[in-house]
């Protein structure tokens, strides 16, 4: 099992939840986050003048998934979360070593 | 003899004003960090408490009891004594004693609280409190009096302040500017970026500031009458013109802001507030746009200096009020108001304008030099800054144990 974690720009999640289903994957988590990159924040404006705020608003997609979905599942969210700007994200994958299920205690591959 | 028009006008006056404070509180609780909410609306709404309660115990009758010296008031109206259903025979002769002194009350109220504005995000509460106190008896009081008290010194020599430009915007800018002095800016100041919480919480406090702001200006005509009118026009057209051109000045910078735009409505507001009842209410507009011009380069070169004055009190209700008061030496017109005196441009040569501008000197520097040494007494003894920790954490959980919003529920 891995555990698929993708930092993605807030408007491409339609198209990632999309093309993961596409894939035949539909359990994710989505979390609003902050962060920040190479491009380090973004101005806003105050009463006059700017301030900088480092950190930008990002969506994380948490998914746990079969080592053999896993190779797809990346590639559909590299494919469907670029835009080709600065900002587009990350996808880190992590190994999972145990998973139950609450509800009727399963355990391992069953769960996912 | 009591007129029942003119009474019921100051009586729903005086409840305008005092929505002021609260919204005050929203205009500068949104443009404070989120852990600072909380700590931010508490500093506005104790003064609804504290002032409220002090003014009828005895700062009404130090404002405008009978005349010591030009000074000062005197005892005579203390817990209330000799104040009553029957008119003033001095102040506002056709409604109760009683509502004009509420209606006064809550001017106290708000400019204690416009002060607040300068020191949010590092002043202790207990320090605020009892700063509260000191500045109410030691500096508002005696300029309630000099201004409007009858037989006050400023108010003899014929300066004109209509609704407070002196007393409250002049009053608590310099105050302010003051106390920031000695408390210092707060820790990451020009470092880190300070993000308002909300800026749709700014835009409300603003609204509730130009909708009480008709009870402060056309309330003080002290009556249901033209006058009111007229004051409430000029008032009007000042918020709307400077809020129209401080949505212009920071378009031209790079967008028109919200926050700017609902800034520019208040220091137009402020600009207006000592004349609103003594000039041609269409000057309201010239009045307005000088103020959102001046007030926000007055910000910019505030943010050069390098002082902390967190919320711009002395930029906007300091800068705005002294814009405003000499607006007075310049338009005020005896045709408006016959209590009134001529201006610079109605004949009435450079006299009045030199009056105001004593007005605002002698106000400024007793304000500025009376709220130096109180603030200075406050922190050798009692301390007026949180601990770097409790800054740190911020003012709502290390002051008062309460957020502003929720957790995971």
């Amino acid at each position: 099992m891995k555990k698929i974690e993708a930092i993605i720009r807030e408007e491409r999640l339609d198209a990632v939840k999309k093309a993961l289903e596409e894939i035949g994957l539909i359990g994710m988590t989505v979390t609003e986050v902050s962060g920040r990159g190479q491009q380090k924040g973004i101005p806003l404006q105050w009463r006059v003048g700017e301030y900088r705020v480092d950190f930008l608003p990002k969506l994380k997609i948490e998914i746990i998934c079969h080592d053999d979905d896993c190779n797809a599942a990346v590639d559909a969210i590299m494919k469907s979360a670029k835009t080709g700007r600065i900002g587009d994200g990350k996808i880190f994958v992590l190994p999972v070593e145990a998973a139950y299920r609450i509800r009727t205690a399963e355990t391992g591959e069953a769960v996912v | 003899m009591v007129n029942a028009g003119d009474t019921a006008w100051i009586l729903i006056s005086t409840a305008l004003v005092m929505l002021m404070t609260p919204g005050v509180a929203l205009f500068y609780g949104g443009m404070v960090r989120k852990k600072s909410v909380i700590s931010t609306l508490m500093m506005n709404f104790a003064m609804l408490g504290v002032v409220g309660l002090l003014w009828v115990f005895y700062a009404y009758s130090l404002s405008f009891g009978p005349d010591s010296g030009g000074f000062i008031g005197s005892l005579k109206y203390v817990f209330l004594n000799n104040v009553g259903g029957e008119p003033s025979s001095t102040y506002a002769t056709t409604v109760p004693h009683l509502a004009f002194m509420m209606f006064q009350g809550m001017f106290a109220i708000i400019t204690v609280a416009l002060i607040t504005g300068a020191v949010v995000e590092r002043i202790k509460f207990s320090a605020l409190m009892i700063f509260a106190v000191a500045w109410l008896t030691l500096i508002y009081a005696p300029v309630a009096h000099w201004v409007w008290g009858a037989g006050g010194w400023l108010a003899k020599l014929g300066v004109l302040d209509f609704a407070g430009g002196i007393v409250v915007h002049v009053n608590a800018g310099l105050s302010a500017l003051a106390l920031v002095i000695v408390l210092g800016a707060r820790k990451g100041f020009r470092h880190e970026p300070m993000e308002p919480s909300s800026i749709p919480l700014v835009m409300l406090g603003a609204g509730l500031l130009w909708f009480g702001w008709f009870g402060f200006n056309a309330g003080s005509a002290l009556g249901s009458n033209s006058l009111a009118a007229s004051a409430l026009v000029a008032t009007n057209s000042a918020g709307a013109a400077a809020a129209t051109t401080w949505m212009l000045l920071a378009w031209n910078q790079r967008r028109p802001t919200l926050l700017g735009i609902a800034t520019g409505a208040v220091a137009g507001l402020a600009a207006v507030t000592p004349g609103a009842g003594f000039i041609p209410p269409i000057y309201g507009v010239l009045v307005g746009i000088v103020a959102a011009v001046i007030c926000y380069y007055a910000m910019i070169a505030k943010m050069k200096m390098g002082i902390d004055d967190s919320l711009d009190v002395m930029a906007v209700h300091g800068v705005g009020g002294i814009i405003g008061v000499l607006a007075v030496g310049i338009f005020a017109s005896i045709a408006v108001n016959p209590v009134g005196a001529n201006g610079l441009l109605f004949g009435g040569g450079l006299t009045l304008l030199g009056k105001q501008l004593l007005g605002i000197l002698s106000v400024g520097g007793f304000a500025f030099g009376g709220t130096w040494i109180i603030a200075k007494v406050i922190d050798t003894t009692f301390g007026l800054r949180v601990k770097e920790m409790e800054e740190v954490v911020g003012l709502d959980l290390s002051q008062h144990g309460e957020r502003a919003f929720g957790g995971i529920r």
